[in-house]
């Protein structure tokens, strides 16, 4: 029998140790994996580099990890937000590592790292200082930088409905990066608004398939 | 000296969407063209995290955390929206599938060259966010900016000096002052605000201005 759900946050991190690379899914605050990022936090890891299109929104999640140094590096399109000095504060002081990627790129370097693609060709940034010291390549007239994928040990993602074999639902704008990042982790991991029975999802509304999960934990109003 | 608001350069913007556009429309200013789109069009307005069909502003009380625009504040949808992921959303951003994508600008040179991710301040981070892949993906970009910033220096420029978002991707600007396309590597002006000379805007500007044959005033409602 298949069965992925988990029922606490140490089943749920398990294999997890200081150094580990995480993708973690949200846009801003939506689809943000909270519960799953406090949890880290309470194991106690450090050194982690998170993969995420932003470096945190408002007070939870990767502010606070940010807030505890615990994030060595962030792999991100947009590192800061509107309500948190944080992320500024420990750039300006040397105690955080940053690599800038464009949204479009990130995202297609996860799915790259997912599918088994060895790197890809993309006219984003072209002739500009985030292209440096990438292979470039002219097709039909057309310059092109080489990118390469994206892998992590671990994704965390938040979901809305999964059942026990792992296909997930998402709510509206918060499915943003989850289906990617579920393809591209050795471990992929989802807090859930709730679990349902198996066959309750129909498959045409099923979003990702359980073959890209790993594990499940209902959080309730996460 | 007259000059627009950043409402009334939106509203020009909008004017220039024409029914059946998808349209992109860039974090902070270009936000503001969704609310003066004409009634009797019907445009599509995709946010790189995952909506096509974005709608109004949800009435207070009514946001939900869940449903917010690329610039993170709480959006509504329009019926017959849809829902996507992000590699697809990027997909339909690089893969050239949008019309118009509306973007903030620090240069733009005549070459249609844009710089709007990163100044010459190393101090802050530098964020790029979904910029690069907007500016080399839609068909057309336009930006709207000031002509100038805030100590007067011209944001039109003959070459960027700050890095650059995209090389040659401009295809017009709405500025505080005038109406400008971008052509065969030339600011060519269409419309001028009341009250500003052809000589004016060449001074605010740090590149050659062609006033256009049929260059118009540029008029817009109190906003």
């Amino acid at each position: 029998m298949i069965d992925k759900r988990v029922y606490d946050f140490d089943a749920a991190l398990e294999g997890m140790a200081d150094g580990a690379t995480i993708m973690s899914s949200g846009f801003g605050a939506a689809g943000a994996p909270q519960e799953l990022l406090e949890a880290v936090l309470d194991c106690g890891f450090r050194d982690l580099v998170i993969i995420s299109n932003n470096a945190g929104e408002g007070e939870r999640g990767l502010i606070k990890l940010l807030k505890e140094k615990r994030i060595a590096k962030v792999i991100c399109s947009f590192p800061t937000s509107s309500n948190s000095e944080i992320t500024k504060e420990l750039y300006a002081a040397g105690l955080l590592e940053l690599e800038i990627v464009p949204q479009g790129t990130l995202s297609e370097r996860m799915r790259a790292g997912g599918a088994g693609i060895g790197g890809f060709y993309t006219r984003t940034s072209v002739d500009t200082p985030l292209a440096e010291g990438k292979e470039s390549r002219s097709f039909e007239g057309i310059d092109y930088v080489l990118e390469r994928p994206l892998t992590a040990q671990f994704a965390f993602i938040k979901a809305r409905e999964a059942d026990r074999w792992g296909n997930l639902t998402y709510n509206l704008s918060a499915r943003n990066f989850g289906p990617t990042m579920a393809m591209a982790a050795d471990t992929t991991i989802v807090q859930v608004d709730q679990i349902v029975e198996l066959g309750d999802i129909d498959p045409e509304q099923v979003v990702t398939p359980g073959i890209y999960v790993d594990r499940i934990i209902e959080v309730k109003g996460g | 000296m007259a000059r627009l608001s950043r409402k009334q350069i939106a509203w020009r913007v909008a004017q220039d969407i024409q029914d059946g556009t998808y349209v992109n429309l860039g974090i902070g200013a270009p936000e503001l063209v969704a609310n003066y789109l004409p009634d009797d069009r019907e445009v599509i307005i995709h946010c790189e995290n995952g909506l096509l069909g974005m709608g109004p502003t949800p009435p207070e009380g009514e946001e939900n955390p869940d449903l917010i625009n690329a610039g993170k504040k709480p959006v509504t949808l329009v019926n017959g929206a849809s829902i996507f992921h992000h590699t697809d959303s990027f997909a339909m951003i690089r893969g050239g599938h949008l019309d118009i994508c509306v973007l903030g600008a620090f240069q733009v040179s005549e070459r249609g060259d844009l710089a709007n991710w990163a100044t010459l301040d190393n101090s802050r981070p530098p964020g790029v966010g979904g910029a690069m892949d907007l500016a080399l993906g839609a068909k057309d970009v336009f930006i709207i900016t000031d002509q100038c910033t805030r100590d007067d220096q011209p944001k039109l420029l003959e070459s960027c000096t700050y890095p650059l978002t995209g090389k040659g991707v401009v295809s017009r600007v709405y500025t505080d002052h005038a109406l400008i396309d971008l052509e065969n590597n030339t600011f060519v002006v269409r419309e001028i605000v009341e009250g500003i000379s052809q000589e004016e805007l060449q001074n605010m500007t740090g590149a050659n201005l062609v006033i256009a044959d049929n260059c118009t005033t540029l008029r817009t409602p109190e906003l």
